[in-house]
């Protein structure tokens, strides 16, 4: 009786605490992301009708069986209503992979027509390089890198192509532009998560992960560490910056 | 008949600790578990006072940390150490031996009508390697340099160049590593105990669709544990050889950690990522399967009715089991895995709710229209429904490969885990515990206190751990020592402070508990006989030996029920 009771209560206040939420969510700033914000929605009323039927269920069953008289049935089951059951989480469960797996275009494709940015994180720390004036990514290894002497992604010296590349800490990207980062990590998994753009992308060691982003919104952002990744992994952050395309270009050109 | 033999050459006192009885083996993993989840439970509570007041100062943490808090202020490495050691405590030391190891041993042979577990002397090597392993972790923690701070999914390279990446990196991970290996050895002999008891020792007249479906679920259980727990085994042994042998497993090319260029190549961090996950995920079900059955067992008894769709019960554990194996990837789609895959990975995954909905079902057509006994069992049991729903409808968002790529490695998921493997499978284990009690000591637990224990529980799990998935909705990552870098964080410290303390009076509730188990062991009114009105064959006087029918013979006569043996 008291279980029937708690529960009812419970899906009452669940009801109210993510049916009339203070918004948890920071606005989002790409179209992926509205998209994300609609497909996050279908599925939090379909999951919240589940909740409420089948919390509601349990306590009427609850409270049934402690005001019942009479002893219950001795039914083994029902072979109808249990294939009934199954035809239906079935179906629900497929048209919300299906619907889930629309908004799922990871696969990258190619570098033609985007602004181009490589990501390098470290112990506990994001670089970003831009391949400056001359549209050329230099040469890079790890026997360049120096980290005191402002070095972090490890340029060759002694390549041309190398000179006029931009290192920053900050990522800035212009608006309304295709951009393509390709994630590097030196040392362990890291990962580049920005909440407005509601995805996140692990940057492992040993691989070039390409991250496909187009912001419309200007603004400043936090890009989070989300592996983690030692004993700084919770101060491992840094900037998104967009900003208006001919601010942008400016920027690079005079850097 | 082995096993009296063993016992009868060596009695006295080596002969009651390294017994091979199995209900004191089910016992001494019992107290395993209890001594492992009190320690795992004060080190959460240790969290959760550092990240709402990450920079205060007890006089007691510089004392027993001199080194991780000197001056009393917990240092981040530190907080990931417990946090290492929170996780691997739980998942394995309690959500693994807790419902299969213990219940398992202490009831599978008798609801069986087998005399003993096939395995006796291997049953008492798998325990005490157990316990060696246990001591393993615990000293991992006291060495130099601290506990291993890479989490209870250890990712490499952190977990494996060495000291370099961070302080417990050195002989603490190795350590870990070794603890780790071990515990695998002992799960893996008691899974073979497990089944061979199942498939071999079955009394007369018990066929399989006879069993109780306790008995399928640790059946279900022990086949996954073998097919999983030996791939945890060698990836934990090709990861020590990385960092004890210079191989290169799982690190790549080109690595330069703390300034020292690694001379390694050829090897892949996501190989570890795709071994571990194929065993982590089967560990979900291995933790939850053993409740399921318990569940149904308990839910039936009380109601007073048979089952509902036991055979439609039978198959949804093996389909469980099937398609849990065939999902590790879902662990892995923001991983740098094909993108291809996830979409795979996502469907077999929300495949898996269908068998999982098919079972919420059935329970609660198990109960309705029955006349409830509402004893603390069945209390923990309907428990067990509710959360079980509530944590696993937070799976069908972290299955869709586009959500999960904003809630991955956020408190969306630490919620989510903690409600679906955590609460729901301890649920099992309390229903368990009141429900087997007399089995186990001869002696009631207090229905009185466990009523009590079981309203503060119930409310205490849910005012933790809902509020947790907003949190995730804000996006906030897990596994930081603290949350002060980021702006967006600040706002929601008021609801972090929500969590903490709802985390103190969760764990609070459970010194109810604890003072029932262990005054009742003593001090408990006296339990003979068929105390719950069972139908199983745990609860007869063992004669006469031959099972007539099916474990579920409720009806509505005077006498409702009719033993397996009748």
């Amino acid at each position: 009786m008291l279980f029937g009771l708690i529960l009812l209560v419970l899906t009452l206040a669940g009801c109210l605490l993510f049916a009339v939420p203070p918004s948890w969510f920071p606005p989002s700033i790409s179209i992926e992301g509205l998209v994300w914000d609609s497909q996050f929605s279908r599925t939090m009323w379909i999951c919240g009708a589940i909740f409420v039927c089948a919390q509601l269920l349990l306590a009427w069953t609850v409270f049934r069986g402690k005001t019942r008289r009479t002893e219950g049935s001795g039914s083994h089951g029902h072979r109808g209503l249990e294939l009934g059951w199954i035809a239906a989480t079935g179906a629900l469960f497929l048209t919300l992979a299906v619907l889930g797996s629309r908004g799922w275009a990871r696969v990258s494709t190619g570098t033609a027509g985007k602004e181009v940015i490589d990501v390098y994180a470290h112990q506990f720390a994001f670089n970003f390089r831009y391949a400056g004036p001359d549209g050329i990514f230099g040469h890079t290894g790890i026997e360049f890198i120096n980290d005191a002497e402002g070095n972090p992604a490890g340029l060759d010296p002694g390549d041309p192509a190398a000179k006029d590349d931009i290192v920053t800490a900050n990522l800035r990207i212009p608006a309304g532009r295709d951009v393509l980062l390709r994630l590097h990590s030196r040392d362990v998994i890291h990962d580049f998560f920005v909440r407005e753009l509601r995805t996140k992308q692990d940057i492992v060691p040993g691989m070039e992960i390409p991250l496909e982003v187009r912001v419309e919104k200007p603004g400043s952002y936090e890009i989070v560490c989300a592996e983690l990744c030692g004993l700084g992994h919770s101060q491992m952050r840094s900037l998104l910056i967009v900003m208006p395309p001919a601010e942008y270009d400016q920027w690079k050109q005079t850097r | 008949m082995e096993a009296n033999k063993v016992t009868a050459r060596r009695p006295g006192l080596a002969g009651r600790i390294f017994s091979t009885d199995h209900r004191a083996i089910a016992r001494q993993y019992f107290f395993l578990s209890l001594s492992a989840v009190v320690l795992g439970t004060v080190l959460s509570l240790i969290m959760r006072f550092h990240l709402v007041r990450p920079m205060a100062q007890v006089g007691w943490f510089a004392r027993v940390w001199p080194i991780g808090a000197s001056g009393g202020v917990m240092t981040p490495e530190l907080y990931l150490s417990l946090l290492t050691l929170h996780g691997t405590i739980m998942v394995f030391f309690v959500l693994t031996l807790a419902p299969l190891s213990a219940f398992g041993n202490l009831v599978l042979p008798e609801q069986l009508g087998a005399k003993s577990m096939a395995f006796p002397r291997l049953n008492a090597f798998s325990f005490w390697i157990t316990a060696f392993s246990f001591a393993l972790l615990l000293a991992s923690c006291g060495v130099a340099g601290g506990g291993p701070l890479s989490g209870w999914t250890a990712y490499p390279p952190l977990s494996a160049v060495g000291p370099i990446a961070g302080p417990g990196e050195g002989t603490g991970q190795t350590l870990w590593f070794f603890s780790i290996g071990v515990f695998c050895l002992g799960a893996l002999l008691t899974s073979i105990n497990v089944i061979a008891t199942v498939l071999d020792q079955r009394g007369p007249g018990m066929t399989l669709m006879r069993m109780p479906l306790t008995c399928w679920g640790w059946f279900s259980t022990a086949v996954l544990s073998l097919l999983s727990f030996p791939v945890l085994f060698a990836a934990g042994m090709l990861i020590l050889l990385d960092r004890l042998g210079g191989t290169s497993f799982f690190l790549p090319a080109g690595m330069l950690v703390a300034d020292e260029k690694i001379a390694r190549a050829g090897g892949s961090p996501l190989l570890w990522q795709n071994l571990f996950w194929f065993f982590g995920h089967p560990e979900v079900y291995i933790a939850i399967l053993p409740g399921m059955g318990i569940v149904s067992h308990v839910l039936a008894t009380f109601s007073r009715k048979p089952v509902f769709g036991y055979r439609a019960m039978v198959t949804a554990m093996f389909a469980i089991s099937f398609l849990g194996m065939l999902l590790w990837g879902h662990h892995m789609f923001v991983s740098g895995l094909s993108p291809y895959s996830a979409i795979a990975f996502s469907f077999l995954t929300m495949a898996i709710g269908v068998p999982s909905a098919v079972k919420t079902f059935n329970w609660i057509a198990t109960a309705w229209g029955g006349k409830l006994r509402l004893t603390t069992a069945m209390l923990f049991a309907l428990g067990f429904v509710s959360i079980f729903v509530t944590g696993g409808l937070s799976g069908l968002f972290l299955a869709q490969p586009e959500i999960d790529a904003y809630f991955h490695d956020t408190y969306f998921v630490v919620a989510h885990f903690h409600l679906i493997m955590g609460m729901a499978a301890l649920f099992g284990i309390f229903a368990a515990t009141f429900y087997w009690f007399p089995l186990m000591f001869g002696k009631r637990l207090n229905e009185r206190l466990g009523k009590l224990h079981f309203y503060l529980t119930f409310a205490g799990a849910y005012a933790t751990f809902l509020p947790m998935h907003f949190a995730g909705f804000a996006g906030n990552p897990r596994r930081f020592a603290d949350f002060t870098t980021f702006d967006f964080l600040q706002p929601l410290m008021p609801l972090q402070r929500w969590i903490t303390h709802a985390a103190y009076f969760l764990a609070a509730a459970q010194l109810v508990f604890l003072w029932n188990v262990f005054h009742s062991m003593w001090r408990g009114q006296t339990a003979t006989g068929n105390v719950w009105e069972s139908t199983s064959l745990e609860w007869s006087s063992g004669e006469p030996r031959e099972v007539r029918c099916g474990p579920y013979e409720f009806s509505g006569e005077k006498k409702d029920y009719r033993m397996q043996n009748e």
